[in-house]
């Protein structure tokens, strides 16, 4: 898993408001690196949730200053700043671990990089009509 | 369009997630089809297929818009945790350049408000079968097929989750057959504000296979 998929992942189980951000519980990250794209990166920025990434950042063991505190159209613009991100999303691969909802506590695992989202029958939103 | 290479299963493997068939073949051709569209027009930077199975759609279409020098994130998601891993392994097999993000999840339910009007390309070739209501809902190889009521079940529940992912550009594929009613689920769509068409259509064995496309209707 990606920083960039984390980025979209949420807890969708009954009762749970946002369950967003997800933490990151890294037990196995592995540094891959990517060709760089920076068109692919510019076009994603805007539509990052960037305090999640931060934290995502963080949580895998990265320097907590590899991003700043806010995109603005100036730092697209600069390559350095783009080099960076590109790295944050494309290339750090969270192989095992888990994913856990901040409001409920709820786990989904993480495991050959791949997250397991599944929620119990129970679980569901539909259920509750 | 070919096939990507599946050398690295065994007919065992097939126990446990989707082999690929003519449902399969006809949605490879009619991404084939669209190839310009989708380099040209679309230009995706995000696609989502849900239910990879084996994965070769998603590699095939990843395939497919590297040759045309795009650079997309390569999102796929299926419920039965052998077909994720097994996406994973023919995107690896295959040497995919694109980026390939596997999720295992119930439709886009972990991912509908993340990436809600972002997705340029969906791709869906869902459980179609009439089956009684009791098969569905699994997360083994009878999530392949198995689609309750008129084969609709899973469909149904996909429609509005396609007209909240899809991006202003972006475009819908869907494996329907007959029994499903095809025009029932275009009028459906239409009522989420996108338009419909069938791309293509085959008789396969004893189905009569249809690839419906949708896009965002003008305003
Ligand atoms: C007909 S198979 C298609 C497999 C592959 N895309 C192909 O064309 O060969 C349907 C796939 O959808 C998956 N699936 C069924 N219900 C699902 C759900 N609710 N969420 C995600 N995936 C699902 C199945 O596990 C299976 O892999």
């Amino acid at each position: 898993m990606r920083l960039l998929t984390h980025n979209v992942l949420r807890c969708a189980i009954k009762g749970v408001e946002e369950g967003y951000p997800l933490s990151i519980e890294a037990s196995e990250v592995q540094m891959e690196e990517s060709p760089f794209r920076p068109d692919f990166v510019k076009h994603i920025a805007p539509t990052l949730n960037w305090p999640a990434l931060r934290q995502a950042v963080k949580q895998v063991g990265l320097p907590e200053d590899m991003l700043p505190e806010a995109v603005s159209d100036a730092l697209l613009g600069d390559e350095a700043f783009l080099r960076a991100l590109h790295r944050v999303l494309m290339d750090v691969h969270v192989v095992a671990g888990a994913l856990v909802c901040p409001e409920s506590g709820r786990r989904f695992p993480i495991a050959h990089g791949i997250p397991d989202m599944m929620i119990a029958e129970g679980e569901c939103p539909r259920d509750d009509k | 369009m070919a096939l990507p290479s599946l050398e690295h299963f065994s007919y065992k493997d097939y126990d446990t997630f989707y082999e690929p068939s003519d449902d399969t073949y006809l949605l490879l051709d009619a991404l084939d089809a669209d190839r310009r569209f989708l380099a040209d027009t679309v230009q995706p930077s995000v696609c989502l297929e849900i239910g990879p199975g084996s994965g070769a759609i998603t590699t095939a279409l990843a395939t497919l818009l590297a040759e045309e020098r795009g650079f997309s994130l390569m999102l796929a998601v299926d419920i039965n945790a052998s077909a994720a891993t097994a996406t994973a392994a023919t995107a690896a097999a295959n040497s995919v350049t694109l980026p390939v993000e596997v999720v295992q999840g119930d439709l886009a339910n972990a991912l509908e408000r993340g990436l809600s009007g972002r997705v340029d390309v969906l791709v869906f070739n869902p459980p179609y079968v009439p089956t009684p209501p009791e098969e569905v809902g699994t997360q083994d190889i009878a999530a392949a097929w198995a689609g309750g009521r008129r084969g609709r079940e899973v469909i149904d529940r996909v429609l509005p989750q396609a007209a909240a992912l899809l991006s202003n550009k972006g475009v819908f594929y869907l494996v329907v057959v007959q029994e499903n009613r095809p025009q029932e689920i275009m009028s459906v769509m239409k009522g989420l504000g996108l338009s419909g068409q069938t791309a293509c259509t085959r008789r396969a064995k004893n189905e009569l296979l249809s690839i419906l496309k949708f896009t965002k209707a003008p305003p």
